[in-house]
């Protein structure tokens, strides 16, 4: 569990939050560029003292104004990745990754530097120097930099911001897979849904220097009243498992609560944890079961409530799936929606064109 | 005066060198770190103060010291009281103007590599259990390297060819006080001219090979107050 209260006033605006995040997993601080999300972030660490703050994580107190406690950075069992690299570029990627490690004692050692290098796939580059390390290749030693101090708290503030599509393919499984590591909580610092739909369990919405919203990935990204991006990226986040394999037809059956999805077979064995995003431009409604259509995935469901798209022409609606454990977003235009008069309650079919299987 | 004068100047130019360096690189490199990340309003005054060097005739700096130094000096009452004696015209006296004399050719090479650094590899360090001593040493220090030797290497040559402060405050003691500059002028008071171009010749090869040296070490910019000065290659 980490707990923090803290407030700091910054030119354009001021840090002004109350979290409370889970001590397991991945939390996203989510928020438009110059909100407070970085400036946090340092606060958590550290790097930055918000006067008369306090932050606590698992139990342990990192600062209490209140109380005269601030435990300096380099005494607090965190992990750092920034925006860029940092790497040192005196060292070699090995003096890089052993920087920390060798400064614990060897008794909170919990991860090794073989793991460490493991995690990250930069085995081949550990003799090498900085100077000469792609992007992707820097960011990922700087993750296995942190990584090796066996921090409780990891945040990485927007780590994939400064690369192309191709260099954040190559990094995003080393992200994801720390989330299965115990003992650590990941605190990811993005302006990017994709990013977030993809690696968040927990989600922390900021605007303006607040946490406006907070809650599971699943549960925040489906709510219509909050200043989420709005336009094409609406959707929801589910979670869930391989439920069967038609492997003739080269297809699977990704079970989430209360919903069950087609799609193709993404090579995963039946029971493997899948994560899925559904976009609201995928889903359509209808008032029956459409036998006749090529949509495989028709799923009952009732309407929860209906909100203003970003064009005028459109609607944003918010389903259930019958047994109520999951959501969806559907984007149908404002006429449609008056014609199947679709209201709160009413009892509809979510025609659902397509999902994205994020892991 | 003879051959051996001048190698016992040239050796004791040599020694006064190396040991004002040596103290200047342990006293500037703090000062150094200070100014570079300070907000302190003493900032500027300090930083005016060791500059001053730059513009200051040398033989003002060299009375100014000759009194201070002096037997009714604030200093020089120090030095008797503590039982050193006087300063002035000894070689520990030549120590101390020539620590002062080239303090800016070493405290801003260092200073400017410092701030090119910039914040962010002390705060990846603080991140990875560095203390602020272990920031400094293990993390500033190697980044600043070329700083370093720049300021090393003008300091050294600096001290090498001083004239004014060394004869305001050393006046001219064979095997005490007398440098290369100063054995220089005494052979031209002579008219001495051979002896004279010897001396003068080794003072101008030395420099330029110094100069030489610094450029080479970096390719472009100024000597002093670069902003390129001990900068890591990106």
């Amino acid at each position: 569990m980490i707990a923090a209260t803290l407030r700091l006033p910054r030119g354009a605006f001021t840090l002004d939050v109350a979290l409370d995040l889970p001590a397991r997993g991945t939390s996203a601080l989510f928020g438009p560029s110059g909100c407070g999300k970085t400036t946090l972030l340092r606060c958590l660490a550290g790097l930055e003292r918000a006067p008369g703050g306090r932050v606590v994580v698992d139990g342990e107190v990192w600062q209490d104004d209140a109380a005269g406690v601030f435990v300096p950075v380099h005494r607090r069992a965190v992990g750092v990745v920034f925006q860029e690299a940092s790497l040192f570029e005196h060292l070699d990627v090995r003096g890089n990754v052993e920087f920390g490690w060798k400064r614990l004692a060897p008794a909170r050692r919990r991860v090794s530097i073989e793991q460490a290098v493991e995690w990250t796939g930069i085995g081949a580059l550990m003799q090498r120097s900085p100077a000469g390390l792609s992007g992707g290749e820097r960011q990922r030693v700087a993750i296995a930099r942190a990584l090796a101090v066996s921090p409780r708290l990891l945040l990485m503030d927007e780590p994939l911001a400064a690369l192309d599509a191709a260099r954040k393919a190559e990094i995003l499984p080393a992200i994801e897979r720390l989330a299965g590591l115990s003992d650590l909580t990941v605190v990811y610092v993005s302006h990017a849904i994709a990013e977030v739909a993809r690696l968040a369990d927990h989600v922390v919405l900021m605007e303006a220097g607040r946490a406006v919203a907070a809650g599971a990935v699943g549960e925040l990204l489906s709510r219509l009243d909050l200043p989420l991006p709005p336009g094409e990226d609406a959707g929801v986040v589910l979670q869930g498992e391989v439920g069967a394999l038609d492997a003739p037809w080269h297809m699977a059956r990704l079970d989430v609560p209360g919903a069950s999805f087609w799609t193709r077979d993404p090579a995963l064995p039946v029971g493997h944890l899948i994560r899925l995003r559904v976009l609201a431009r995928d889903v359509s409604l209808s008032l029956a079961e459409q036998p006749g259509s090529s949509i495989a995935n028709q799923i009952p469901a009732v309407v929860e409530a209906i909100a203003d798209d970003t064009h005028p022409s459109q609607v944003l609606v918010r389903v259930r799936t019958h047994g109520g454990q999951s959501v969806l977003l559907a984007r149908v235009t404002r006429r449609s929606a008056q014609a199947l008069a679709l209201a709160p309650g009413l009892a509809v079919w979510a025609m659902v064109k397509s999902v994205a299987l994020l892991d | 005066m003879n051959w051996s004068d001048d190698a016992q100047a040239v050796w004791l130019t040599l020694k006064l060198a190396f040991v004002v360096t040596v103290l200047l690189l342990a006293l500037g490199t703090p000062l150094a770190w200070w100014l570079a990340h300070t907000r302190s309003r003493w900032k500027a005054p300090l930083s005016a103060l060791v500059a001053l060097p730059l513009v200051l005739p040398p033989t003002v700096l060299g009375f100014y010291l000759l009194m201070l130094m002096g037997p009714h000096g604030v200093v020089g009452r120090a030095t008797q009281a503590l039982g050193i004696g006087l300063l002035p015209f000894s070689f520990a006296g030549l120590v101390v103007a020539s620590m002062l004399y080239s303090l800016p050719f070493v405290v801003q090479p260092i200073q400017t590599a410092f701030e090119a650094i910039g914040a962010r590899p002390l705060e990846a360090a603080a991140t990875l259990r560095a203390g602020p001593w272990e920031r400094f040493a293990h993390v500033a220090l190697p980044l600043a390297r070329r700083g370093v030797v720049t300021a090393a290497v003008l300091g050294f040559a600096h001290t090498v060819g001083e004239f004014g402060v060394v004869l305001m405050i050393g006046g001219n003691i064979p095997g005490a006080t007398r440098v290369i500059s100063t054995q220089l002028y005494n052979h031209v008071e002579a008219i001495e001219y051979p002896e004279a171009h010897r001396l003068a010749a080794i003072l101008l090869v030395f420099s330029f090979a110094v100069l030489l040296g610094v450029y080479r070490l970096r390719p472009q910019g100024a000597l002093v107050a670069s902003p390129a000065d001990g900068a890591p290659r990106a």
